[in-house]
């Protein structure tokens, strides 16, 4: 293992992972640690190892979930698959039947720790600090909050891992987003790298790794790094990572699949070493100011276009993107979000669907109602983190104000499973892309974090979080 | 995969930036297992109106760009998910490059793998291809050319790597397969286990 005098954390978890060393000719063959699997992107990647006639290499790095087509609605069945639809419920059976011939760990619909699978790795301690980690899903980038290098691949990349456990890298660059706090309240995780992006644009991170680093960054939980990390990749950035701490380790202590006894101090000691050196260099540095962040909602249809909620939606100022984005979401420049009523909710999503995510959302729903009309979606991450909330009676908070309280899925965030927004129908969402279409043909979305989700549940319109604190 | 080794074609051009994966192939068409056929729904939702048919204002669906393998775009192109599917959905409709200013990290790497040409060029050339739709330009993989019709060759960058992959019509799993022994020897000697 090559110990560099000085690098940034990412770096360091890199060059850990160098199997051999990248040359004018060829990438760098990178080791991957852990290799997370569902059912959208990998199918095409078996019949690969199926036609050439190659094993998994290494079965005990591989865990696989079914999240993305896989119906919110109680599962007692096979048969209750088809609610999502028959090539839906064909991709499930299909990934469980190549699972079992690959001889691949899956959880299954029953499962108890079954969930979406940027939600499930952490929750099990499989994410850990200084692990490779990819998965054939864009928001892997997720599990770097722990200070793990991930990333997602495509399906040709998922079969290369399957095969080989490595992958063909060109070593990407360094960007450090120094974001300083303290955020003020109301002012979550979702909103601070809302307010990244739409500063640095939906390319801002091409080509580059992002560390995320500063005060407001040290003083939050696990669950609202995990947030701000996962939505990297609508930086355009590779990945996102933030460097472990006491905050990690407590995360992580005790979970299923950490280190247990004598080393689980060895592992401790070796992530405390991940952290970028005081003399290391990044190719790109950016400053937020943290205390200056408001809660920030999308307006348009990527999700660079936001706005702090309590501002104007830009003008076009002769952009035909913005023109275009505003045409669609059916919203006038220079009118604040306010004044847009809500026809849908949706709570959940890799971004925001965690125990803190729905805690945060139910204490504003607590004791009121979804505004009349308005449909509420609230989908937990795994069934491990509904059985939690269910445990503080969160469900109950939901169900009283006139919410759906679902089984765990990807669900509304892309719609694949039939959970859409219908068609012109304004939702404001806690996922992470507001694309034409993401939630349903025609749909309009509106990103937000869950407390301004709740609060816009209950007024009708998209509301201010801060007027229930 | 066939080698590719040149590319001569008229252009569509789709002038909007940050055409993401969802416009390129919509998520309700991933529930698939195979990789064929997706090209009947590449931007299945600007090319077809509520019923099915064909939007007239759509460029894919206008006679000039019948036939044309060579898609040019706004900047960022291929942005959002990471859905091999993107590049599959082009490539089963016919195309065989995309050129861009700037093209997402993960498209770009998904694209390359599957014989689908990522061009990207300078701001002004991008400008004058996108102000000539329906030009026609010609691709030499070899030496990382892209001719314009008025005989000027703007060079694009590629990694050596993946254009040697394509000319040679080489897939990169057998590559990795011939590293087992330097895999295996990493395992062995990491001071910690995963």
């Amino acid at each position: 293992m090559t110990s560099q005098k000085s690098g940034t954390i990412f770096d360091k978890v890199w060059s850990q992972h160098v199997v051999s060393e990248e040359t004018a000719d060829t990438p760098a063959v990178l080791y991957i640690d852990l290799h997370l699997i569902h059912e959208v992107t990998t199918p095409q990647a078996f019949s690969l190892l199926r036609e050439r006639k190659l094993p998994v290499r290494r079965p005990d790095l591989t865990l696989g979930t079914l999240d993305h087509s896989t119906p919110t609605t109680p599962f007692r069945s096979l048969a209750d698959l088809q609610s999502a639809g028959a090539s839906a419920a064909k991709q499930v059976t299909t990934m469980q039947d190549n699972c079992r011939e690959f001889g691949l760990e899956v959880f299954a619909m029953d499962s108890p720790h079954r969930g979406i699978v940027h939600v499930i790795g952490p929750e099990l301690g499989a994410t850990q600090p200084g692990k490779t980690i990819v998965c054939g899903d864009s928001h892997t980038s997720t599990h770097g909050a722990f200070g793990a290098l991930a990333f997602g691949i495509g399906t040709t990349e998922v079969g290369h891992v399957l095969a080989t456990q490595c992958l063909l890298q060109r070593k990407p660059k360094t960007l450090a987003i120094d974001l300083s706090g303290p955020l003020r309240p109301g002012v979550t995780a979702k909103d601070v790298i809302l307010a990244t992006i739409a500063r640095i644009g939906v390319d801002g991170g091409t080509g580059h790794v992002i560390e995320y680093r500063g005060g407001a960054i040290d003083a939050m939980d696990m669950e609202a790094r995990m947030t701000v990390c996962n939505m990297s990749i609508e930086a355009g950035a590779r990945a996102g990572m933030i460097a472990p701490d006491d905050t990690t380790f407590e995360y992580l202590y005790g979970r299923p699949r950490v280190p247990q006894g004598p080393a689980w101090d060895e592992a401790v000691a070796r992530w405390r070493a991940l952290r970028t050196d005081t003399d290391a260099r990044y190719d790109k540095t950016l400053e937020i100011e943290g205390a200056e962040l408001q809660p920030m909602v999308t307006f348009g249809t990527n999700p660079g276009m936001a706005v702090a909620i309590n501002e104007p939606v830009p003008g076009y100022n002769g952009s035909s993107a913005l023109r275009k984005a505003l045409e669609y979401m059916q919203l006038s420049p220079g009118k604040p979000l306010s004044q847009a009523a809500v026809d849908v909710v949706f709570i959940g999503s890799c971004t925001n669907s965690r125990l803190s995510d729905l805690r945060q959302a139910a204490d504003i729903m607590r004791g009121r109602t979804v505004a009349p009309g308005v449909t509420m979606l609230v989908v937990p991450g795994s069934q491990q983190v509904k059985k939690e909330a269910e445990a503080l009676g969160l469900h109950d908070v939901f169900k009283a104000a006139g919410a759906e309280w679902r089984e765990s899925g990807c669900s509304m965030c892309l719609g694949m499973n039939g959970d859409t927004v219908p068609r012109g129908k304004l939702c404001v969402s806690t996922s992470n892309r507001n694309f034409e279409g993401r939630q349903g043909i025609g749909a309009r979305t509106v990103l937000a974090s869950p407390m301004t989700a709740a609060a816009s549940a209950v007024r009708g319109r998209v509301a201010d979080p801060r007027e229930f604190l | 995969m066939h080698p590719i080794t040149s590319i001569r074609s008229c252009t569509v051009v789709l002038p909007m930036d940050d055409v993401d994966t969802d416009q390129i192939i919509p998520a309700r068409f991933l529930t698939t297992t195979t990789r064929e056929g997706l090209g009947q729904h590449l931007f299945h939702d600007w090319r077809y109106d509520h019923d099915g048919q064909p939007k007239s204002d759509f460029v894919l669906n206008s006679d000039a760009a019948r036939g044309c393998r060579v898609l040019v775009s706004g900047r960022n192109f291929g942005c959002g998910s990471s859905r091999e599917h993107a590049p599959w959905a082009l490539l089963d409709y016919g195309f065989l490059a995309v050129i861009s200013s700037e093209v997402a990290d993960i498209f770009r790497s998904n694209a390359l793998k599957n014989g689908l040409l990522p061009i990207l060029v300078d701001g002004q050339s991008h400008q004058w291809l996108l102000d000539h739709p329906g030009t026609e330009v010609s691709i030499d993989v070899a030496a990382s050319t892209l001719v314009l019709a008025n005989g000027r060759a703007i060079e694009y960058p590629i990694d050596s790597f993946a254009r040697y992959c394509l000319l040679e019509g080489l897939d990169q799993l057998g590559f990795l397969l011939r590293q087992e022994e330097a895999i295996r020897r990493f395992e062995e000697s990491r001071s910690w286990t995963p």
